[in-house]
């Protein structure tokens, strides 16, 4: 059906003047097209890394024993391996601490002054009983707190989402943009052709005969549009893939868009152009109303 | 078909007599744009089917007015019309493409499409009507031939002379066979011969069933057709002094003057 409304048929054939594309419609719906393409990977790829995130902190503790007691870390870790639901507590060395807080607060970082706490990273099994741990851990250093990962991750997880939401509201307003250029695009095709819809309308034609004219004409202009702004957003979004190991960082493993992702961004501009149309008969069917 | 095919020969004069019933019925019609006068007023007659009217009167005595209420391009501001029996007061939007076929329409202005060739101009009817594409082709080519511009077929109106572009517009109105051929100055921009060949197809038309009205100044054109009845506008206002067309004759009668 939509192929029948690009292609036209007899009564569309010639009936508006053979102009090349409307290029300011081309221009608008290419940008919009590369802008929410490339919007909508961003949106993607943040809903992978919180998945991401989400997934490193699944079933991680940590143990902290503060500076204070900080000597007890050999029993915290034996009580720790006591229990089965505990499949690896490793102890954080004490130089690697003190390498990350010099990140911070730079030399000062090394000085035996500086109370550094003893860490013990956990990975529990699933579903593990995380109070009966903590219980057991404490009755061995009473100073000593058991804290989820996910809990620390927390904020950025909240920060990602927002970040998401953002990018969608982002989509959702170049959408309507989008919109509003084809809106224009339509009253302006149907100011110039006014004599032409005239007359047809005299001779008996329908506002539906006639929408599928100028339809026709902003579906082809949205068709090149979309096909521009999504050629150069696929080449900015895999070059960005191509260089995803350096934002990688530390949860390593996965691209930052996968096939279902590529196939959610194909539908953009395929969308686009389905909006142009839809919005193009809305808005030539109201004009057209307006005539007698 | 047969019917398109015949057209152009001359009529056999006792096919369509029979349509007598009024098609067109003013009533109390007046017309203004905007906030301005009424350019028509108090407009009360009834044209029936099958009939041929000439329209005269002073420019600005409202001719066009009245043939663009025919033609559907205006609504009244007041009264009440009624058209192939159905009132448009109460005739929805969406029905009026439907009632606009049945109408053929030739502008003063002549209001062909630029960017078309003559073909297609006269085309555009069947092709709105959707009529299937052979049909188009073999309807438009004899229309073509018939106006003499079968071998401008493919002449864009802007290189056509006035005559020409008229001869086009004609042939785009009556190609469809309307029940309703509403024509405004359709002899001003022709030679004499060609105003008698119109005037010819006009009559087919008529004698075919089809109403016409035509809007002119010609006096040699109105004098061709004493049979024709003459409406006659005055400053909006209609002067019908035989009042025939308040009176329409009876079938009867009309068979009786025929």
């Amino acid at each position: 059906m939509i192929l029948d409304r690009i292609r036209g048929g007899r009564f569309d054939s010639g009936l508006l003047p053979a102009e090349k594309f409307h290029a300011p419609t081309v221009s608008v719906i290419g940008i919009m097209t590369f802008a929410m393409m490339v919007v909508a990977a961003a949106g993607l790829a943040l809903s992978n890394a919180a998945g991401l995130v989400v997934q490193a902190s699944a079933n991680r503790y940590v143990v902290e024993l503060p500076a204070g007691a900080a000597g007890q870390l050999p029993r915290a870790l034996s009580a720790a391996r006591s229990n089965g639901a505990v499949i690896e507590a490793t102890p954080v060395p004490e130089n690697e601490m003190r390498r990350t807080l010099e990140r911070w607060i730079g030399e000062g970082a090394a000085s035996p002054d500086l109370p550094v706490p003893a860490l013990i990273t956990l990975k529990l099994a699933a579903g593990a009983d995380t109070a009966a741990i903590g219980a057991k851990i404490r009755d061995a250093v009473p100073a000593a707190r058991l804290i989820a990962e996910s809990g620390e991750l927390k904020p950025l997880l909240r920060s990602i989402r927002s970040l998401q939401w953002l990018a969608l509201a982002l989509v959702l307003l170049m959408s309507v943009a989008a919109g509003a250029a084809v809106v224009l695009a339509s009253r302006g095709a149907l100011d110039t052709h006014r004599p032409t819809i005239d007359i047809m309308h005299g001779i008996g034609a329908t506002d539906r005969q006639l929408t599928r004219l100028f339809e026709r004409k902003i579906a082809l202009d949205a068709l090149a549009g979309a096909a521009l702004g999504a050629v150069a957003a696929a080449a900015v979004v895999l070059l960005v893939i191509g260089s995803a190991p350096a934002f990688a960082g530390d949860f390593g493993a996965g691209a930052p868009l996968d096939l279902f992702d590529g196939l959610i961004l194909a539908l953009v501009p395929l969308a686009v152009i389905g909006l142009a149309t839809l919005v193009a008969r809305w808005t030539l069917l109201r004009a057209l109303r307006a005539a007698l | 078909m047969a019917r398109r095919r015949r057209l152009c020969d001359k009529p056999p004069g006792d096919v369509g007599r029979a349509r007598l019933s009024a098609i067109v019925q003013f009533e109390s019609v007046g017309l203004r744009y905007g906030t301005g006068a009424e350019v028509l007023k108090d407009l009360d007659f009834s044209l029936r089917g099958g009939g041929f009217y000439f329209l005269a009167g002073a420019s600005g005595a409202g001719k066009t007015s009245l043939l663009k209420l025919l033609y559907l391009a205006q609504r009244p501001t007041r009264g009440r019309i009624s058209l192939f029996g159905e009132d448009l007061n109460e005739t929805p939007r969406d029905a009026l493409p439907r009632l606009r076929r049945r109408i053929g329409v030739v502008f003063q202005d002549f209001r062909l499409i630029r960017h078309l060739s003559a073909y297609d101009n006269v085309a555009l009817p069947l092709r709105i009507a959707g009529r299937d594409e052979a049909d188009v082709q073999s309807s438009v080519r004899e229309m073509l031939e018939w106006v003499g511009l079968g071998d401008r077929a493919g002449a864009r109106p802007a290189t056509l002379s006035g005559g020409e572009q008229q001869r086009v517009a004609i042939a785009r109105a009556v190609i469809t066979q309307p029940d309703l051929l509403v024509a405004d100055e359709p002899t001003g921009n022709v030679d004499s011969e060609m105003a008698k060949r119109l005037l010819h197809l006009f009559a087919a038309l008529n004698e075919f069933g089809t109403t016409v009205v035509v809007a002119t100044h010609d006096l040699g054109l109105i004098a061709s057709n004493p049979a024709a009845e003459l409406m006659r506008l005055d400053s909006g206002t209609l002067v019908d002094p035989t009042g025939l067309l308040r009176n329409p004759p009876s079938p009867a009668q009309q068979e009786a003057r025929s």
